[in-house]
């Protein structure tokens, strides 16, 4: 005891590191998490031939690497759970910056990839796309601005992390990646409604937002005719979105059977944006709503996690994570049962992609690690309506 | 919920006292407002945590519902038909007088190309050439190969070419539905319908439009879903119309002549029964317009509505019509018709140079005098000329409800002098369309009134103002009825139907200006049946006609058009529902016998 008072033993935790993660981590969103990394080779199996057999190579050339960047994803996942909430900061911290430079490079040293927008890293055995890994960096630098202004004599951080988003949504709107661009704005904007936005502002945002868009829908034709065209039930079936809806359709309930599906043949982003069609068409709405469920799980479970955190950098972060998450999986069926106008979106965890599915996992594992089980002031919170 | 002092002063002075340290105190004080602040965030995190995951949870369940809409509900197979994908309704049917159809729709399919999803492009190109044998091979294979995504290969199919398509199997072509406009009656009216083509195209329907006829004038109301489908009658009677034109047919072809135009107008109402011009065409399949040649030699130039002729000496009953009205002359007044007869240092000659001598008007008219006409119309004088011919109609296009009728305008003198006056009587420098004429002998065969010419069903008679007295009206019609049993137009008389006719054989103009053929003419005949109590015009034009079988070709309308009108005349009025007025065969004669 004394050794330790005196720093020469160093103090160990009680607990060792593993079970105690165990005890800790959601296990409930970690099996959730699991399911749908299982679900993404399970749909890669039925949605990647096709494209392998379009690039001449071994019909499951695709699921293997995916499985192989699947693999590496949980390792990432695992280890950044294990971290601490303040370790997990100062590395989200180190790689934001990596990933903030990479990002303002881009337009020098990255490749199209004859897209027509620059977003990558050619390493030549794979792609790294920067922004996937500026987006966890960002909600959890943003989250530790807000919280450090909700000090007495904090700086201004909710201004700074404001500057900061704008910043990033300019260099990605200048890809041009809007889908990107708005999750990042998106993600701010849900950390500063959870940060305490006055609801005033909110109120006069909205009103701002249902005023300009009646607005634009009145002068704009352009505009209108977008809306219109939209809202419309006739789609051209030999666009994405149609080919999406048909195979929706097509699918039913139980789908029209494993490997039958027919619309992985003609959608070039059937792997990807639209493997969400794939599996409504192979595995019919059963899999759909379980997809489905298990996201919301996620989502959900990670905030009512969040809503007993002490810690305001934690509870902002997490929320951030959480709902960027939820969001780009909901922005991406959305557009496939057209809720939503079209937009190219990962579905997280499922769709094919070596630095998603890496930076995923990160994120999933920065959002484990935040929502671990710690000591909230339980007895305080019981307390409460008797002290103070 | 107690308010911390920002310094708890009273503390911190009672610490002074005693010499304790009072930043203790003050650290303290702000450790305890820290928390608080600290613990109302929370609560607000809280509530707002909440909203966040409901919502998170609504919009989820908002996709999923939405999934199992879309999952419930029917693919769309085949996949060109989406549900409320039509751009219009049905476009309203064309039917005759008698309710019988003229213009309808059909469903049927067009044929695009995927090229990009073709199996066997090389087997696609061989067979589809086989079944469209207007298509071009090395075309074909040059679309086909290219970049293109998609492309037409046909805008309509029959059924039997439907199944041939078919049954190749080639996924990259495919069929969209369409629907065709069809003339059941082929070459029937042709000019009349027009046509139609396709307007606004996509791949599940298309918009029909009319290109020409009544179906362009009338293409706003018949695609007009207010309508209800409800079908546009016309005025023409679809058994007389192809009575007519098989006569017309034969005689142009008997008359050697280049083309033919009949209007058959209901005197009454102005109702065009029949209206025909040939060469004609097939509605169902309207040729190109030219690219060369003289528009009017085209088979879809209209010579009844669009054509402005010379009309000759049918013109000679205007102007005796108008001199008796004004009672500058009555049937029997004397006209000396002898050369010689000048104005404005131009001679007016007869026909072949003939002369008549000093002739009634009557006289006049049975012997088409040019010389007589003249001197009626002088004394008529350029004005009065001008007011009566305008009255009848002969300034204007005819208004006739096809879009062709706007390009009807007749031809008129620059410059209206006494030489035209003398000119016009006999039916020179004025060139009108042979719908005119018959609006203004229906003026004349109705008692007096004008008529407009429509193409619409009318349910009474449509009389317009009067333009001369009933009894010039039936002056007018005794002299046509005699020109037909005693002069020109001998051949013109059809056993019963009392025909009344005028006739009329014009030089046709060069076309580069510069005088007259001198043989090549536009023969017609005016006519109205029967003149006891005229019901029917009918005008009959021949393009350059030439009757052969004597020693030297024989063109006046006499010879020409008057024959072929006969003939009409003979077919259609049963068909009109006219009865023949048969005189009474003489009694042989009872011969008292006794011996």
């Amino acid at each position: 005891m004394t050794e330790m008072v005196y720093g020469t033993v160093s103090v160990r935790d009680s607990e060792p590191v593993l079970p105690k993660w165990w005890r800790t981590v959601d296990k409930w969103s970690l099996s959730c998490i699991l399911m749908l990394f299982g679900i993404g080779i399970l749909l890669g199996l039925a949605a990647s031939p096709p494209l392998a057999e379009r690039n001449n190579l071994d019909p499951f050339y695709y699921v293997q690497r995916q499985a192989f960047f699947g693999g590496l994803a949980l390792t990432a996942m695992f280890l950044t759970s294990l971290a601490s909430p303040v370790m997990v900061r100062r590395l989200a911290v180190i790689g934001f910056l990596i990933a903030f430079v990479a990002l303002a490079m881009l337009p020098f040293l990255g490749t199209d990839f004859g897209k027509g927008a620059i977003r990558w890293y050619s390493l030549g055995f794979a792609s790294v796309q920067p922004s996937e890994f500026l987006k966890p960096g960002f909600v959890v630098v943003a989250a530790w601005m807000m919280a450090a202004s909700q000090e007495i004599n904090g700086p201004p951080g909710k201004l700074w992390s404001f500057a900061l988003a704008v910043a990033i949504v300019l260099m990605l709107a200048m890809q041009p990646d809007f889908g990107q661009a708005c999750l990042v704005l998106f993600g701010w904007g849900v950390m500063y409604f959870v940060a305490g936005a006055p609801i005033l502002l909110l109120m006069g945002m909205a009103g701002l937002v249902v005023f300009g868009g009646s607005i634009a829908y009145e002068h704009s034709e352009h505009f209108a005719r977008r809306i219109d065209g939209f809202l419309s039930p006739e789609i051209d079936p030999n666009t994405q979105m149609g080919y999406a809806t048909n195979a929706i359709q097509e699918g039913g309930f139980f789908g029209v059977g494993v490997g039958e599906g027919q619309v992985k043949w003609s959608l070039p982003d059937a792997h990807t944006d639209f493997i969400i069609a794939v599996a409504a068409e192979e595995y019919g709405l059963v899999l759909v709503l379980c997809i489905l469920a298990i996201y919301a799980a996620i989502v959900v479970r990670s905030l009512i996690r969040l809503m007993r955190e002490r810690d305001p950098f934690i509870r902002l972060a997490g929320t951030g994570l959480a709902c960027m998450f939820g969001v780009q999986a909901m922005i991406n069926m959305g557009v496939a049962v057209r809720l939503l106008p079209a937009k190219g979106m990962t579905l997280p965890f499922i769709s094919y992609g070596g630095s998603s599915l890496i930076a995923g996992g990160i994120a999933v594992g920065m959002l484990l690690a935040f929502t671990r089980v710690r000591p909230q002031g339980e007895i305080g919170d019981i307390l409460r309506g008797r002290t103070r | 919920m107690i308010r911390t002092p920002l310094r708890p002063l009273a503390r911190i002075l009672e610490a002074r006292q005693k010499g304790e340290n009072p930043d203790a105190i003050v650290r303290e004080n702000l450790r305890i407002r820290h928390e608080q602040m600290r613990d109302r965030a929370r609560n607000r995190a809280e509530g707002r945590l909440l909203v966040l995951g409901v919502m998170f949870f609504c919009a989820f369940s908002v996709i999923g519902v939405r999934m199992g809409v879309l999952a419930n509900s029917e693919p769309s197979e085949p996949r060109a038909q989406v549900a409320g994908a039509s751009i219009i309704a049905q476009r309203a049917d064309i039917v005759d007088r008698r309710g019988r159809i003229l213009a309808t729709n059909m469903d049927t399919y067009s044929l695009y190309a995927h090229p990009q999803q073709m199996i066997d492009r090389e087997k696609a190109i061989k067979e589809l050439v086989r079944i469209f044998p207007e298509l071009n091979e090395d075309r074909l294979r040059k679309d086909f190969s290219g970049p293109r995504k998609f492309l037409w290969v046909r805008k309509k199919l029959s059924p039997e070419q439907k199944q041939e398509v078919h049954d190749i199997g080639e996924p990259g072509l495919l069929f969209g539905p369409r629907e065709m406009r069809l003339y059941p009656n082929g070459h029937l009216a042709a000019h009349v319908l027009g046509g139609s083509g396709f307007g606004r195209e996509g791949v599940h329907s298309a918009e029909v439009v009319g290109t020409a006829g009544i179906e362009k004038f009338f293409d706003e109301e018949l695609r007009n879903p207010a309508r209800e489908g409800a079908a546009l009658e016309l005025s023409i009677d679809l058994t007389i119309q192809a009575a007519m034109e098989r006569v017309l047919d034969g005689g142009m072809r008997l008359m050697n002549a280049k083309g033919a135009a009949a209007v058959l107008m209901d005197v009454h109402t102005g109702e065009v029964i029949a209206i025909s011009s040939l060469p004609d065409f097939d509605p169902n399949d309207r040729p190109a317009n030219p690219t060369k040649g003289s528009p009017s030699d085209s088979p879809l130039f209209n010579r009844a509505v669009q054509g402005v002729y010379e009309l000759g000496s049918t013109f000679k009953i205007f102007a005796a019509s108008q001199a008796m009205e004004l009672g500058l002359v009555t049937p029997d007044t004397v006209i000396d018709t002898s050369p010689p007869f000048k104005i404005g240092g131009f001679k007016i000659s007869e026909f072949n140079g003939k002369n008549y001598g000093v002739q009634t008007v009557e006289g006049i008219m049975v012997h088409s005098s040019n010389r007589g006409t003249g001197k009626i119309a002088l004394a008529i004088g350029p004005q009065r000329q001008q007011e009566f011919l305008e009255s009848l109609g002969f300034f204007k296009p005819t208004g006739l409800e096809i879009v062709e009728a706007a390009g009807g305008k007749p031809l008129l003198p620059k410059k209206w002098t006494d030489l035209s006056t003398v000119t016009i009587s006999y039916g020179h420098g004025l060139s009108a369309s042979p719908l005119h004429l018959a609006a203004g002998y229906a003026a004349i065969a109705n008692g007096g009134h004008t008529v407009t010419p429509t193409l619409l069903k009318q349910s009474r008679p449509q009389l317009g103002p009067r333009v001369m007295s009933e009894a010039t009206a039936a002056s007018a019609r005794v002299m046509l009825r005699k020109v037909v049993t005693e002069g020109t137009a001998s051949f013109g008389d059809v056993p019963g139907y009392s025909v009344g006719g005028k006739t009329g054989t014009a030089d046709k103009p060069k076309e580069n200006g510069g005088g007259y053929y001198k043989d090549k003419v536009i023969a017609t005949f005016a006519t109205m049946f029967p003149t006891t109590d005229p019901k029917y015009v009918l005008i009959l034009t021949l393009d350059e006609p030439s009757e052969n079988s004597g020693d030297k070709p024989r063109r006046t309308a006499g010879w020409t058009a008057v024959p072929v009108a006969a003939e009409l005349i003979g077919r259609v009025a049963p068909l009109l529902g006219l009865r023949p007025e048969v005189e009474p065969l003489q009694q042989a004669p009872i011969v008292l016998s006794r011996n």
